[in-house]
């Protein structure tokens, strides 16, 4: 028995053999391919439920098969290619919206790579020693699908909506791989497996305690977490970043232009890559795998582990439907932001935060270093504080500012007579 | 069998190089801009993947990183913007210094395949060693044996960031300061 729970391989059998490879690669987009409808269905039921509605509930139990119903109503609609598009580009857009999506996850465990786990070999698709590099890689080719396809479609709205979508991946991919690169200095590899090890140790490298050092319980990790997660739903073209597809004023944004299929394979691109974006979160924030942040050796239930282990993919998959039900959260709470919100959360608030972040986790690995583990906890406390400082200084001044506002006079030109002085803000009596 | 197996890196390799020539060429080819950018990122995604199959991870992922994920996105954003729209825009006509340029990239490429080629002849050991282009080996020699390299590079960007600011930016002359608001409502500029 034991024999068989430890040993789930013949020998022979290494990650390089063939099949092993293809599982391997079937086990990632097939489960995608076929959690997108649930999504799509629990994204609709959510959503209803947040903004106190039913939601689809005729088709099937409690609405299940909805999903199916619009996927075979989108088959069967008519495919319109509009006259005036560049053909070659407008086809092959949707495509290559969709390539990043499913290549997103290729580093992502979903399960314990450790020896006694029956996942080592079919886990991630490519364990290479670049993982968290590649993911940035693969989500900044992202913006192709959305900028060429408005393009494409010859349409100015369409086209915005890719200058916006280029634009805003451009600016929150900087604070994304800056608050990634905290990580990257926490657990010392680039490696995504290595980084899911790193947060099975003990909380802030402190020996005793029976705690998991998931990288969301640590001040410099919950910063870069809090960045990731604001990041990961602006480079998903998600709400409140959907400025790409605004509705009220880019009709549907750059896949104005498409319909039927080809409009489904945009819809499917977005889906999937919110899908693969909450695994690398749960896997590079919420230790991966791991069920509960408990160190079950520590407290001597150390057999558990194993067991755990086995068990590993469902609790990853619950934190991926966390991750999402937080996308559909944030969609039902918070309005659309405005482009000059977009760029000054962007570039103004992300971007230094996350750098602060980074100088922050290198003091904290350089006292750990050298004075030992727990000692970094008084300098962490000591970075908090700063950072509180600098947070309220910057809010309390800027409130003073806005107290310094007095009714302006402000010229308006009026068409004829030159222009009208009015004393304060509003249209010209 | 096994010399099969010995071929199909050779195969993917001369697949993956002969598409990459091609994007190349396409990039100088084609009549229309967006075409040509796309032929780039074509190439460079490519190019990064001919990185990864020399060995050299890291310079192949920074790559797509930098050139096809950033600054091919921004040469995308800029053409869109200058709507560079019509396919024969770009058309030249028949130009006497086609053959000139031709005849001097042949030279060109005659030079860097005698500079190739030669050292290349000698090469008897064709795998690299075990960790090159790993990560780790790269970043120990970048912080140790390049430290200063790096960082006055590093100082170079920041000034260049900086002069580019200096220089795109509009400037404002202190009598403008205070009418500022005013001036943007009556050009009827929307104030960001």
């Amino acid at each position: 028995m034991t024999g068989l729970l430890t040993n789930f391989y013949a020998d022979a059998l290494t990650r390089d053999t063939w099949w092993i490879q293809l599982i391997r690669v079937l086990l990632l987009i097939v489960p995608i391919l076929t959690l997108v409808p649930g999504l799509i269905w629990w994204e609709r039921r959510l959503l209803s439920w947040m903004q106190d509605r039913v939601g689809p509930n005729r088709v099937g139990p409690w609405g299940l098969l909805q999903p199916i119903a619009d996927g075979v109503k989108l088959f069967f609609k008519e495919d319109i290619t509009p006259a005036a598009v560049d053909r070659a580009i407008y086809f092959m857009a949707p495509a290559i919206a969709l390539f990043p999506a499913f290549a997103l996850g290729a580093t992502m465990p979903w399960g314990s790579v450790d020896p006694d786990s029956p996942y080592r070999l079919l886990t991630p698709v490519a364990d290479v020693p670049i993982g968290i590099l590649y993911m940035m890689a693969v989500s900044s080719l992202g913006v192709y699908g959305v900028v060429l396809g408005g393009y494409a479609s010859n349409n100015k709205y369409s086209l915005l909506g890719g200058l916006r979508s280029s634009a805003q991946l451009i600016s929150y991919e900087l604070a994304m791989g800056v608050s990634l690169a905290c990580i990257v200095l926490a657990s010392g590899s680039l490696r995504m497996t290595d980084m899911v090890k790193v947060q099975e140790g003990p909380l802030w490298g402190i020996g005793g305690l029976p705690i998991q050092n998931w990288f969301f319980f640590t001040p410099y990790g919950f910063l870069a977490g809090v960045i990731f997660l604001i990041c990961m739903v602006a480079e998903t073209n998600r709400a409140p970043f959907d400025l790409p597809e605004a509705e009220n004023e880019l009709i549907a944004g750059y896949h104005t232009e498409y319909s039927s299929m080809k409009f489904a394979v945009y819809f499917m691109g977005e889906y999937a890559a919110m899908f693969v974006f909450s695994g690398i979160f749960a896997a590079v924030f919420l230790g991966g795998w791991n069920p509960l942040p408990i160190r079950w050796e520590a407290i001597g239930l150390g057999g558990l582990n194993h067991f755990l282990k086995i068990l590993g993919p469902l609790f990853f998959i619950t934190k991926m439907a966390f991750g999402i039900s937080v996308y559909i959260w944030l969609r039902a709470t918070l309005p659309r932001l405005r482009y000059d919100q977009l760029m000054d959360l962007g570039w103004k608030s992300l971007l230094p935060l996350a750098a602060l972040n980074l100088i922050g986790i290198a003091t904290w690995q350089y006292v750990s270093s050298v004075y030992g583990a727990g000692t970094a906890i008084p300098v962490g406390t000591a970075f908090v504080i700063l950072a509180a400082i600098i947070l309220g200084f910057v809010l309390i001044t800027r409130k003073a500012n806005a107290r310094d506002f007095k009714p302006r006079t402000v010229r308006y030109v009026d068409a004829g007579k030159g222009s009208v002085e009015v004393a304060e803000t509003g249209a010209p009596s | 069998m096994q010399n099969l197996t010995q071929q199909v890196p050779l195969l993917f390799f001369g697949a993956v190089a002969g598409v990459a020539a091609m994007a190349a060429v396409g990039v100088v080819a084609f009549g229309s801009a967006i075409r040509s950018a796309l032929c780039l990122v074509l190439n460079f995604f490519l190019l990064s993947i001919l990185y990864f199959t020399l060995g050299s991870q890291t310079l192949g992922i920074i790559q797509i990183v930098v050139y096809t994920g950033a600054i091919m996105v921004l040469f995308l954003f800029v053409i869109m913007l200058l709507n560079l729209g019509g396919i024969k825009i770009l058309h030249e006509k028949r130009d006497p210094r086609l053959i000139l340029g031709g005849v001097l990239g042949l030279g060109l490429f005659a030079l860097i395949a005698t500079q190739i080629l030669l050292p290349l002849q000698r090469v008897t050991q064709p795998r690299a060693a075990q960790d090159f282009g790993k990560p780790e080996s790269l970043g120990v020699t970048l912080f140790s044996g390049y430290v200063w390299p790096f960082e006055l590079a590093s100082f170079l960007l920041l000034i260049g960031i900086v002069g580019s600011i200096l220089l795109a930016k509009r400037r404002i002359l202190p009598s403008e300061r205070q009418e500022d608001s005013v001036r943007s409502l009556e050009s009827g500029e929307v104030a960001g």
